[in-house]
Parts: structure tokens; C-alpha cells; sequence
């Protein structure tokens, strides 16, 4: 499942932008000077292939319903963790542009949750360290098997806290995570027997193909240094960045730039307003939390997003009625500009 | 570099997976020649076709091409002369529309926004595919993807075209077109093809092959008059010359 | 797949909006889409003028409405889904019409699908009206690394090859097992392997068509963009535009403007 812009607050969005943005330009740089330049088209026609893979479904055995292929273990295993994780990102753009999976917005957050994991920490500490140096089918199976299912999972939970962190969803966090994991977990399953089962298959015909996305054998394969400094430094990035926006001026949230507006409709002298305001205020008091303590950073980040109504007005019938007026005014617009491209074509003719 | 020679000197070639390609296959072609490659399917035609522009390099032996030797330090210079046309136009039609693909090869040969203009143009309308410019490839036809691909090499201006199975998955008349279109080519051409009848129409010399050696080498109608050398290749009589009263065996190839 | 084909057929076309440089159409996008997930969760009047740009968009850019609207209903379950949960977990009354008590958890719904639907149309309007390729290739211009445009590219141009490619599988299969509806887990990885040789071959023969064309590891595309006075016009209109939205909320003074006429 994937992080939706309609769930996702800018802050988050951002964030996580930044972050994937940052590895697909460390990606780039690494599938240009440690790859030939023919990992190019194949990086390209192997995106091509997941689509098309999508195409044909598979029965999931004991409930007759279909499911079809996605994620980014297999790409990792069979382009390497650099290129896999610019085809995994490439196809999410695709998809968020072609079919809203996601959105452009979220993008960010479902490439950092469906590429990051697979690429960067299963495929090195995990899929590597079962499968060695040689190519035996039990451990390829074992390998493929479990870095499917602990990459899903924490992507899964990336998923759950991107979206109680953006506070656009009410559901509580708790109830979120025992939905998603155990979810998560029945298809990283079946996605574990078929990337098995896929990897097996070239092992088998065109073991060379495997080893392509092996680093040469004198560098070590991955290094853990590397990994675990990738990983810190994402997790200070992301951590900083969240402590930021739940830092104790709530406009940190919604960005500075905000504050003005929200001051300015302060200003101005309506009653309404600040009725309104004072009920909200009450009011976020009661309101659920999202299962976090209190004094956790996503607790103060919660409160924060329930006190922004307060200022923006936006829940009063006047807004509602001007909201609608709007509206009918947007689509008037559109019609005004088709009848003069209607009366402008009939002139020229 | 007067003559445009392609020269192929005891070439064996061997797959990394072991497979033989290439066992030993030596020829001379002179500037201006039109000569068949035939052989049945898996006879090493398409692997000879690489070896002529460098995508593959000769596991023993040697390729010539002009006064340069194929070796990986001069395939830059050799890839402009030798142009080649791929089997499967999909394969070779990579850019997002018919223009950009022409134009994929000049840019690279570094000529300016100008420059190329004119040069896509001329090459499309070499082929008369100038209408299909702004087109994606993967919305055109085979026989017009086969067009565009042709365009795509000739916007190089090699001295040599290169061929594989051109007339592969074409309907009658496309086919034909495409025969007509080749013949007014006046470059150096070698083409791989299984269809006899092009061969006869198209070049005047033609050399077999056959597990990766070459088994015959010699004017196209005495090749295709020696059933004991089409059977032992596995090929087959043109149609043309099969004697048949419809395809009348003293009408003309053309 | 036939989505991807058909929102690029719409790319295709001339119109104003077509000929603007896609650097002003992807920025301002982005920035539209910013604005609209920046509004808090119980926002929906706020939102509702934004909806100027989709439609003036669709109607410049000759864009069939229903078929988008289509589309974008088509992934709304998706937001629906999470959404859902707000009214049955916020059942605090928020706003009062007459005596009808409206909960919060209603009010974000409402709001989500909203952002849902704007965001969603937003995104479609930019690839029917730019076109994926020069989406990709504008990315370049704007410092995204040249390897990972081109493999875009590539996936996006053999996307169609290889769906054609796995239909053909597809049905290979299904002549010879036309009693199952779909393949057992086991034949879907051999046929899936199967497809991925295949891709590997393809992406070979790719490669050496590249190289016999002189390719030295960089793509130079032949399209070049310009931007001119009517891209500056419409990115800085449009910015401006969806600022005064932000800030203003023209949506509460007209209601209340038009509230005030009539009590
Ligand atoms: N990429 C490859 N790897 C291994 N063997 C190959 C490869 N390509 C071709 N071969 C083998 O080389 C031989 C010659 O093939 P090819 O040159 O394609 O024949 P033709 O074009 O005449 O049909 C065949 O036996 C084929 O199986
Ligand atoms: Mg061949």
C-alpha cells in the first residue's frame, strides 16, 4: 500500500522528497561509476518488465483470489541495490503520475518506503550475508524468502508513520500498525515464494545474470560501515526534521510562512472567529491522541495539527457556502473560456 | 579510405556461455558490392553481422574494415562507417519519438541543433517516412518501424550498410517496398536473410553459411541453382526458380 | 496500460497549455499540490477555489473531462479507504447548520477527499498535457542526473513492448490451461523468469543498437525547451493566484458577502 498526497502533510512529503531525492543522486552517481554503461537500458527495460509482469496474476493458494508482482527485493537482487533502487523509484514515479498511485507528493515517502529498506538494508545485511559467495537454491531461497517479507514490514511501518505523523487520518496508530503488519505480513509471503521462485529460475539458466549485480569481488561487497552511516544519517535527517516540526512553535508544522496568514485572520475583528477558535481550542484537548505518550515529539505534532482549524475558519457556514460559490465561479470560469474557444474557432472559419 | 573493403580474416567467436558462434569464416567484400549473407537459423549470421562494427569483438582472428582494423580502440571511428540495421526494429527504436531516434546518432557524432535538422529531415525523407517524425515508435507499424530504423542509420552517412533480415515479419508489399527502397542504395550492403527471393533481387553475390562456416561463396544464381548445397545448408529454392509454371522460371528476378 | 497510452495521445495535441514550457507546468503543479496539502484537516472551503486550475487546464488544454474524471474516481477507493475512519473515531460536532450537528471526523473526510480529488486531477492534467517523455527530459533540464532520466525513458518506451511481449505469454498459457482462471504461484515465477531472459536479452541487444550509434554513456536529447513571456506569465499568475487562495480564503469573504445580502 502506498502513502497518498491526500493523507500527507508537506512536512512529511517534503522530508521524505529530500531524503529519496538524496539517494537517487548517491544512486546515479554509483550505477555511473561502479557499473558499465549498459546497466542503462537494462535498468529501464527491467522497469518495463515489472509493469508488465503486473499484467498476469497469480493464484494465492487456499483463498482463490489473485494477486500480481511488485517491490523492490527482486530488483535489488537481480540490478543490484543502485540500480534497483532508481528502477524501484522510476516505476513509483510512473505510477503516480500515470495511475495516482501514491501522488507527487507522496512520491517521496512510497520511494524511500518501498526502495529504501529493500536496496539499502535487506539486499546488504540480510540477502547477502545468507547467500555468500556461492549460488546454492536453498539459501537463495532462504535469502530472497526473508528479505521480502522484513523489507515489506518495515516498509509497512513507514507507511503507517508517514501518515499518523501528516495527522490527516484519524485512525490511531496502534490500530494502523496491527492493520498493516500483519497485512504486510501474508504478502511479503507470497512475494517471498515468487521472488524465490524468480530468482531460482535465472540462477538456474543464466547464473552470470546474478552475478552481474555482485560489486567486483575485490572491493567488499557492501560495506557495513557504509550502511549503517547511510542509515544514521537518515535517520538524523528524519529524526531532525520531525523534531523540528513538532518543535514548540506549532506553526513549525505548516511552515513558517503560514504564521502570517493565520496572524492576519487573527486580526481582524470577527466574533465568530474566536468563538470558534475557543471552542476548538477546548476541543483539541479532548480529542483523541494517536497512541502516542504524550510527551513523545508525535504527541506535541498531533496537538499542533488539531489547534490550525482554529485559525483557519474555514468550518464556518459562511466558509461552506462561499466554498460552494467558488466552486460553481471555478467551473464558470472554464465554461466562459470553452464558449469564447467556440465563438473564436466559428470566427476563424 | 579509398574502398570501402570489409575484410574477415579465420573469425571464431565463442559465446561466455560456450556456445560456438563463429568456426573460422574468412571473405573479402569490395567497395560498392551487394552480397546475402544466408543460412539457416542459429547458422552464426547475425553473430558475423556484430563482428563487422565491433559490438562483438572476434575470439580469435581478425575483422578489417577500410585501412582499420575492428579492435576496441577503433570501433568509434569504425561505428561511422559501418551502419547497421537490427533485426527487430523495437530494439533499435529507443527514443521517445521518430525524430529524436534519427537524430540519436548525429548528436552523438556531436553536430549542433542546426545541423541535425536537416540531416534527420533528408534521412526521413530518404525513406519516405517524414510524415511519421513526431510519431512514438512504439505506434507505428512494422514495416514503417523498419523504415524509421533505416532513416536512424542512414542519418550517419555510413559507407557500409549492415542488415539483419530485413524483410523478417513484413507482409508481401511492404516487402517489396522495402526491396525497392534497398535498391536504390548505392552504399556497400551486406544482409543476413533467410528469403532467397531477396537475395536474387537485391545482390548479386551471396555467401552461405552453416554452423558458423562459411559454405559457399559465389554469384547468387549458381548458389541457388545447387540443390545439393541448399539442402546440405538447410535452405530452400526460391520460389523464382522452382520451376513452378506461375512463378514462370524465365521470368526476370526483378 | 492503455491509461499510459491514452493520457500521452492527449499530450499530443496543440493547444496553449500544450506549448508552454513543461518546466512552468511541473513547477506549478508542485506548487499547487504543496498548497492544497498544506491546509489543515478540517479545511474544505479554503480548498474548493483552487479548482480553478484543473478546469481551466482541462478546457485550454482540450482535455475530455469525463474521461479524467473517470480515471480519478477509478483510485478513489484508495483514499476512501484510510479516510473512512475519521467520522467513526472524531465524533466531535464541529459545525452546526441549523441544528444539524456536523462531527469533525465528517468534516476531514470530506476534506481529504477533496484533497484527493484535486491532487489526483492535478497530476493527471500534467501528463495530458506535457506528455511523459518531455516530463522526463524537462527533469534533466531542472538537474535530475542523466541515468536516471534515460532509464525512465527506456522503461517508459519498452513498457508497451513488454506488455505486448506478456500478453502474448499470457495467452500461450491460457491455451493450454483453459480451465484455470489464474497461474499457480509456481508457474508464474517460471513464467516470470522466462520474461525477465527475455528482458535481459532485449536490454543487450538495446545496448549494442545504442553503441553502434555512437553512444558514450550520455543521452542528448534533440528537444529543446524555450521558456517565454507566456510561461513567466502563467507560472507567477497562477502562484499568485493559489497565494491570495492560501491567505485570503476569497471563499469565507464571498460567503459571508454573500450571507450579509441576504440576512
Ligand atoms: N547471446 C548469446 N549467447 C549464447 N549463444 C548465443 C547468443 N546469441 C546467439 N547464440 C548462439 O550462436 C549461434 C549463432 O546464432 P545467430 O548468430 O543468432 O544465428 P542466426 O542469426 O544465423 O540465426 C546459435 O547457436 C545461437 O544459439
Ligand atoms: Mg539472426
Amino acid at each position: 500500500m502506498h502513502v497518498v498526497d491526500a493523507l500527507v502533510s508537506p512536512a512529511v512529503g517534503g522530508t521524505f522528497w529530500a531524503v529519496s531525492a538524496g539517494l537517487i543522486g548517491y544512486s546515479c552517481k554509483k550505477v555511473k561509476s561502479e557499473m558499465s554503461d549498459s546497466i542503462v537500458p537494462l535498468m529501464g527495460v527491467t522497469g518495463a518488465f515489472v509493469f508488465a509482469a503486473q499484467m498476469i496474476n497469480y493464484t494465492i493458494p487456499g483463498t482463490g483470489s489473485s494477486g500480481h508482482l511488485g517491490g523492490g527485493m527482486i530488483l535489488a537482487i537481480l540490478l543490484g541495490p543502485w540500480a534497483g533502487f532508481l528502477v524501484m523509484a522510476s516505476i513509483l514515479t510512473v505510477q503516480a503520475l500515470f495511475f495516482a498511485d501514491g501522488g507527487i507528493l507522496a512520491l517521496g515517502c512510497n520511494i524511500f518506503n518501498l526502495g529504501f529498506w529493500t536496496c539499502f538494508v535487506m539486499y546488504p545485511l540480510v540477502y547477502k550475508k545468507i547467500v555468500g559467495r556461492g549460488l546454492s537454491p536453498s539459501k537463495l531461497f532462504w535469502a530472497a524468502m526473508l528479505s521480502v517479507i522484513v523489507g515489506l514490514q518495515l516498509g509497512a511501518f513507514g507507511v503507517v508513520l508517514q501518515t499518523v505523523l501528516s495527522g490527516k487520518a484519524e485512525l490511531p496508530f496502534t490500530a494502523f500498525v496491527l492493520a498493516m503488519q500483519p497485512i504486510h505480513l501474508g504478502i511479503g509471503i507470497i512475494e517471498g515464494f515468487i521472488t524465490a521462485g524468480v530468482v531460482a529460475f535465472v540462477a538456474k539458466a543464466q547464473p552470470q545474470l546474478l552475478d552481474v549485480s555482485l560489486p567486483p569481488s575485490d572491493k567488499p561487497a557492501f560495506s557495513i560501515k557504509l550502511v549503517t552511516v547511510s542509515l544514521l544519517i537518515a535517520a538524523v535527517i528524519i529524526g531532525g526534521a520531525l523534531s523540528w516540526f513538532a518543535s514548540a512553535h506549532p506553526d513549525g508544522l505548516e511552515w513558517s510562512m503560514f504564521k502570517t496568514s493565520g496572524s492576519e485572520e487573527l486580526d481582524t475583528p470577527d466574533n465568530s472567529v474566536y468563538t470558534n477558535l475557543s471552542k476548538l481550542q477546548e476541543k483539541t484537548a479532548i480529542l483523541p491522541d494517536y497512541g502516542f505518550k504524550e510527551n513523545e515529539v508525535s504527541g506535541a505534532e498531533s496537538q499542533t495539527a488539531e489547534s490550525w482549524p482554529a485559525v483557519s475558519a474555514g468550518t464556518t457556514i459562511s466558509g461552506l457556502v462561499g466554498g460552494l460559490l467558488t466552486l460553481i465561479l471555478a467551473f464558470g470560469i472554464g465554461i466562459l473560456l470553452k464558449l469564447r474557444k467556440k465563438t473564436q474557432a466559428s470566427a476563424t472559419i | 579510405m579509398s574502398h570501402h573493403i570489409v575484410q574477415t580474416r579465420d573469425l571464431y567467436f565463442t559465446y561466455p556461455d560456450g556456445t560456438a558462434g563463429l568456426a573460422g569464416v574468412s571473405f573479402l567484400i569490395t567497395h560498392g558490392e551487394s552480397v546475402a549473407l544466408v543460412g539457416a537459423n542459429g547458422a552464426g549470421k547475425s553473430t558475423l553481422l556484430m563482428h563487422l562494427n565491433g559490438c562483438l569483438l572476434p575470439t580469435q582472428g581478425s575483422v578489417q574494415v577500410g585501412d582499420l582494423p575492428v579492435t576496441k580502440k577503433t570501433t568509434a571511428a569504425i561505428r561511422r562507417s559501418v551502419g547497421m540495421v537490427f533485426q527487430d526494429s523495437d530494439d533499435q527504436l529507443f527514443m521517445p519519438t521518430v525524430f529524436e531516434d534519427v537524430a540519436f546518432g548525429p548528436m552523438n557524432l556531436g553536430l549542433s541543433d542546426q545541423e541535425v535538422e536537416p540531416v534527420v529531415t533528408g534521412a526521413l525523407q530518404r525513406v519516405d517516412a517524414l510524415h511519421l517524425k513526431d510519431r512514438p515508435p512504439y505506434k507505428l507499424s512494422v514495416g514503417e518501424k523498419r523504415r524509421v530504423a533505416i532513416a536512424a542509420v542512414l542519418a550517419m552517412s555510413p559507407d557500409i550498410l549492415v542488415m539483419d533480415e530485413p524483410s523478417s515479419s513484413l507482409d508481401p508489399k511492404t516487402r517489396r517496398e522495402l526491396i525497392a527502397l534497398l535498391r536504390t542504395f548505392e552504399h556497400t550492403k551486406i544482409i543476413a536473410t533467410h528469403d532467397l527471393d531477396l537475395a536474387i533481387q537485391l545482390c548479386p553475390r551471396t555467401i552461405v553459411l552453416s554452423e558458423g562456416k562459411v559454405l559457399a561463396d559465389g554469384p547468387t544464381a549458381d548458389i541457388f541453382a545447387d540443390d545439393n548445397l541448399l539442402a546440405q545448408s538447410r535452405l530452400e529454392k526460391p520460389l523464382s526458380m522452382q520451376n513452378c509454371p506461375r512463378c514462370s522460371p524465365n521470368s526476370s528476378p526483378n | 496500460m492503455t491509461n499510459l497510452g491514452c493520457l500521452d495521445t492527449l499530450a499530443r495535441q496543440d493547444s496553449p497549455i500544450h506549448r508552454l514550457d513543461p518546466r512552468t507546468k511541473l513547477l506549478t503543479t508542485l506548487v499547487f499540490i504543496v498548497m492544497i496539502v498544506s491546509f489543515d484537516k478540517y479545511q474544505i472551503s479554503a480548498m474548493l477555489p483552487f479548482a480553478v486550475f484543473p478546469v481551466v487546464l482541462i478546457v485550454l488544454g482540450n482535455l475530455p473531462a469525463g474521461y479524467l474524471m473517470k480515471r480519478v474516481l477509478w483510485v478513489a477507493p484508495f483514499a476512501m479507504l484510510v479516510g473512512i475512519f475519521n467520522p467513526l473515531l472524531d465524533r466531535q460536532a464541529l459545525l452546526h447548520i441549523g441544528t444539524l450537528e456536523i462531527s469533525g471526523g465528517w468534516v476531514s473526510f470530506a476534506s481529504i477527499l477533496i484533497r484527493f480529488f484535486l491532487t489526483v486531477l492535478a497530476a493527471f492534467v500534467l501528463v495530458a498535457t506535457t506528455g511523459f517523455n518531455t516530463i522526463c527530459l524537462s527533469l534533466e533540464k531542472i538537474g535530475v542526473p542523466n541515468v536516471f532520466v534515460m532509464q525512465l525513458l527506456f522503461l517508459y518506451r519498452y513498457a508497451f513492448v513488454l506488455a505486448e511481449e506478456s500478453s502474448r505469454m499470457l495467452r500461450a498459457w491460457q491455451l493450454r490451461a483453459p480451465l484455470r482462471k489464474a497461474m499457480s504461484m509456481k508457474t508464474f515465477s517460471t513464467v516470470l523468469g522466462s520474461l525477465f531472459l527475455r528482458t535481459t536479452g532485449r536490454a543487450q541487444r538495446i545496448y549494442q543498437a545504442m553503441c553502434c550509434r555512437g553512444f558514450e554513456g550520455q543521452l542528448h536529447p534533440a528537444r529543446r525547451f524555450h521558456w517565454r513571456m507566456a510561461d513567466t506569465v502563467f507560472l507567477f499568475g497562477f502562484c499568485l493566484l493559489f497565494a491570495v487562495f492560501r491567505f485570503a480564503n476569497p471563499a469565507v469573504l464571498l460567503g459571508k458577502f454573500v450571507m450579509g445580502i441576504f440576512s
